[in-house]
């Protein structure tokens, strides 16, 4: 195995510019270091038939010179990484004329075109969101992404952050009739797969994806990981329930927030230590990655790597590619419930809350849930195998830190407390999620 | 060898059905609340014609078999008795024959006949002798064992243990300790003294079996040949019923606790089966050789107890047919038949399950068994002259929760009819009204919806509102058609120290 690394790395080498062999020494005793990389990269199937790499190179954010955020781009550091990239079987970059302060397509460009066309995908996207939609504006934005990626055709055309509402769905790319100029495009061959990235509604999935009759989609890009699968926050839509809609009609997909904007990388403790216990040697952030393309219709799950460890841990992942077994799919569903829907609350027991009109330990009802958290008494879910014996634990608990009419079920919500509290913690809020999840246990709910 | 048996049966029935009792937790109402449903008088109450059958078989064939090994409170007295008799020899054979107290027996249980038909509760219940028992052990035994329950809760809080936890120890009602207690002094000295005397005299059940005893198939027969009347079974009789001279045993009153055939040195008394001709024949040939007076009192006796067997017969069939038209008027006049006759007062609440005022107030024989099991201490002896002692719901600072059957699931008589979790979120026991001079959203404004958020029948919303001076307000508004009275509302209102948001009882429940 160490062999075909060696050659890889050799083949690499010849590729790379002198600069960059000279640092590349340091890239092949890493490469030696990490054994679980040699190994064929993961490909999964498009409708077009191409063969894509289940890990896929997201360009938005880029190694800078100076290190931080935005600063200007290290091209060197860049170059190698894509060169890396495409020697480890990587072939899907993922750009779009927003990105990067708007270079991301140009630089992409310049480190692509050093490498045979049939070597990688190239998919960026119409990102007439962000200002003007009109149909010259967007036609000129499609066009200008063919100079900048150095190509004539582009495998993966995508209509950007699809999803805030039907409506600007329709003026975006309906009414202008752009939609009808892209699928010429895509018939001409100037577009090869022709899909759209979703953040939004379900209410505009469902209408987008209700246009596959008639537009024929050939991907979709969405936001998918072990929190996002069941729980997703905010107005985005859980990932479980777009993979069903989409996977249903035969439509693959690109995976966008593989670790939900690094959150999943960096976990609280707890969290780490089961992952770690299970796995004792993966990177935490392997988990995600991992849960990410254990599913058979993602095409690939984007990363956006900007270091060096990175690219080389994902490549280890996504080279002899291991899908989570159910068990482990049953551990991040119950380490995602643990970090979305019972969250740590911060606190401090200063009792400037207190007293409280109508009788509520506010800091006692907070000590004895934040207790149930941080030492995993939590019933986290009413399928728990453990459920009957932590619902007794959590039930008799809170009798006993808590008395009965002091309880949370007391709580009226005036909101007289919350601006007493110096944490800013939104008492009568959490109130309420304590005591119906006090009432979940009680009436033997399911959740 | 009958002797020992009798005594294990004995001591593990007692100890089940104390148990039903003590335990707060519900558990062992899953595999013993049986026996609680098997005592004769809950049978009747609750029209169970397999238990009636099967304990009137028992009694035919094996005599009172039933006071010695199911009753509880009988058992309860033998163990008082054995305590009495512990000690010196002379303690050990202190009983003697007497003769029946006849008439008294066919009163009491003509009376409790009368009480039943008619709705008198309290009688039926002081003279049950299974609610006796129940408010017994739940008003002194129970304590003790939630004492001790809170003494390993203690001990588990600070082991950072889950396995026990507190509760309440002391009983829920004065009236129901002190009726308990009064019994229970009562029937300490009876059976210290005499032993079974309650039994013989004042029970009903006991006087509906001991008719039936009289033709029982098994009973302990004395052998003239072998009996040398040294009268040792007579003064160990509790039952008072051996006239060893005359070789007589008054199998009314026998409990057949097979005392006596252990006693007897010379191996003169067996417990056989005796056929109806032999034993008329030697009854015959027995009263023949006793005084004339005897036999002239066998005969009333046996025609009054006849009596009272076909009474009780007339009784469960009333109670059968009553059953059942009350399930056919719950369901075709959705349960808004009025008995005008018995009006209820003011938020008289009884729990779901009872379906009507009515059908508790002539089931239950308030033998505490509801009030123990219920976890949230909502369930209280009602101290109503009407219903003394019968269950009534309290909510003051806890609710009838929506998880919760308990009550229903223990109940022997009838009077709370199971009921499942679903079938308890549509049934109305009462219906919630908003009194607004007390309601803090009206009066001052506060910010509240605590009722509305905590209704589990989601029947009260939040309305509009101009207090009294000017300013607008937000307050419960209460659909009554949803409403299904747990007073859950009533229980977490913080209008202190009256709930501005109250159940009243409805005297007929309904599925809505």
């Amino acid at each position: 195995m160490s062999n075909i690394n060696r050659r890889d790395f050799l083949k690499g080498l010849s590729l790379a510019t002198a600069g960059a062999a000279m640092t590349a020494g340091g890239i092949d005793l890493r490469a030696q270091d990490a054994p679980q990389s040699a190994g064929k990269m993961e490909y999964r199937t498009s409708r077009t038939g191409d063969r894509v790499s289940l890990l896929g190179y997201g360009c938005m954010r880029m190694p800078t010179v100076d290190g931080t955020r935005n600063g200007a781009v290290d091209m060197d550091a860049q170059m190698r990484l894509i060169d890396y990239a495409i020697e480890h079987g990587v072939n899907y970059f993922d750009t779009a004329p927003v990105y990067t302060g708007g270079k991301s397509e140009g630089i992409m460009g310049q480190c692509l075109s050093r490498h045979p066309r049939d070597k990688y995908f190239i998919a960026t996207k119409m990102s007439n969101a962000w200002g003007d939609f009109s149909f010259a504006a967007s036609k000129k934005m499609y066009l200008n992404s063919f100079k900048e990626l150095k190509t004539d055709y582009i495998d993966y055309y995508l209509l950007h952050a699809v999803g805030a509402s039907i409506e600007s769905f329709n003026q975006r790319f309906l009414e202008n009739g752009l939609l009808e100029f892209l699928l010429k495009e895509r018939e001409a061959g100037r577009i090869r797969n022709l899909g759209w990235s979703f953040h939004g509604t379900k209410e505009c999935f469902d209408y987008v994806v209700s246009l596959h009759e008639k537009y024929n989609w050939d991907f979709a890009q969405i936001q998918h990981n072990y929190l996002d699968w069941n729980h997703a926050s905010g107005r985005n839509v859980n990932s479980s329930y777009l993979y069903g809609e989409l996977a249903g009609r035969d439509i693959p997909m690109t995976v966008m927030e593989p670790l939900r904007g690094g959150a999943l990388a960096n976990v609280p403790e707890k969290v780490s230590k089961k992952l770690l216990e299970r796995r004792p040697t993966d990177s935490i952030a392997r988990w995600a990655f991992r849960f990410a393309g254990s599913q058979p219709k993602i095409l690939s799950v984007l990363s956006g790597m900007t270091y060096m460890e990175h690219l080389q841990d994902n490549i280890a992942t996504y080279s002899n590619f291991e899908p989570c077994s159910e068990q482990e799919l049953e551990l991040l569903e119950r380490i995602a419930r643990e970090m979305v829907e019972f969250p740590l609350i911060e606190c401090t027991g200063c009792n400037y809350c207190m007293p409280c009109k109508y009788g509520v330990d506010i800091p006692g009802e907070f000590a004895h849930y934040n207790k149930c958290v941080k030492e995993d008494l939590m019933p986290l879910s009413s399928g728990d195998k453990e459920y009957r014996k932590l619902r007794r634990a959590f039930l008799v608990g809170y009798d006993r830190s808590v008395p009965a009419l002091a309880q949370a079920s007391r709580c009226i919500s005036c909101g007289e407390c919350t601006s007493h509290c110096p944490q800013d913690i939104k008492i009568p809020a959490q109130m309420r999620r304590i005591d119906n999840f006090v009432e979940n246990l009680k009436q033997g709910r399911e959740f | 060898m009958l002797r020992t048996i009798r005594i294990i049966l004995a001591a593990l029935t007692f100890t089940a059905i104390t148990l039903l009792f003590l335990d707060f937790t519900g558990a062992t109402h899953a595999f013993l609340g049986w026996l609680a449903k098997i005592q004769l008088l809950p049978a009747i109450l609750s029209a169970n014609v397999v238990v009636i059958v099967a304990l009137v078989l028992l009694t035919l064939i094996f005599g009172r078999i039933y006071c010695s090994i199911i009753c509880p409170l009988g058992i309860m007295q033998d163990i008082i008795a054995w305590a009495g008799k512990r000690g010196k020899k002379k303690n050990r054979f202190k009983y003697s024959y007497s003769k029946p107290k006849t008439a008294l027996r066919v009163v009491m249980l003509v009376v409790m006949v009368i009480a039943v038909a008619l709705g008198i509760s309290a009688i039926t219940a002081l003279l049950a002798p299974y609610s006796a028992y129940g408010r017994i052990a739940s008003s002194f035994f129970a304590p003790i064992y939630a004492l001790v329950n809170n003494l390993f809760a203690a001990i588990a809080e600070r082991a950072g243990s889950y396995a026990f936890y507190p509760t309440e120890v002391w009983g829920k009602a004065l009236s129901v300790v002190i009726v308990a207690g009064v019994t229970l002094v009562a029937l300490a000295i009876l059976a210290w003294r005499n032993g079974r005397t309650y039994c013989s005299t004042i029970c009903p059940v006991g006087t509906v079996l001991g008719f039936l005893a009289k033709y029982s198939l098994f009973k302990p027969v004395i052998d003239t040949e072998k009996c040398t009347k040294c009268t040792l079974c007579e003064r160990g009789c509790k039952a008072a019923c051996i006239d060893s001279k005359n070789h007589e045993i008054d199998r009314s009153r026998c409990v057949a606790c097979m005392d006596c055939i252990s006693i007897c040195t010379h191996d003169a008394i067996h417990y056989k089966p005796v056929r109806f001709g032999v034993k008329k024949a030697k009854a015959a040939t027995a009263t023949a050789e006793t005084s004339a007076p005897k036999a002239s009192e066998a005969a009333p006796k046996a025609d009054t107890g006849r009596r009272a067997f076909l009474t009780a017969a007339g009784l469960l069939a009333v109670t059968a047919a009553e059953a059942k038209v009350k399930r056919g008027l719950r369901k075709t006049a959705g349960g808004r038949v009025t008995f005008r006759d018995n009006p209820a007062p003011e938020s008289y609440i009884t729990p779901p399950g009872s379906g009507s005022h009515l059908n508790m107030h002539k089931h239950c024989i308030a033998c505490q068994l509801c009030v123990q099991a219920c976890p949230n201490n909502v369930l209280v002896p009602s101290d109503r002259p009407d219903r003394f002692m019968q269950p009534e719901l309290r909510y003051n600072d806890t609710y009838c929760r929506p998880e919760c059957t308990a009550c229903s699931e223990v109940c022997p008589t009838g009077a709370i009819s199971k009921i499942t979790k679903e079938q308890k979120s549509s049934i109305q026991i009462g219906h919630a009204v908003w009194h607004p001079e007390l309601c803090l959203a009206a009066t001052e404004g506060v910010h509240c919806h605590s009722c509305s958020r905590h209704c589990p029948a989601g029947a009260i919303t939040m309305v509009d509102f101009q207090t009294a001076d000017g300013a607008q307000a937000r307050v419960p508004a209460v659909d009554t058609a949803k409403c299904i009275g747990c007073g859950a509302c009533q229980a977490l209102c913080p209008a202190r120290p009256q709930s501005a948001i109250r159940v009243e009882g409805h005297e007929n429940h309904h599925i809505i």
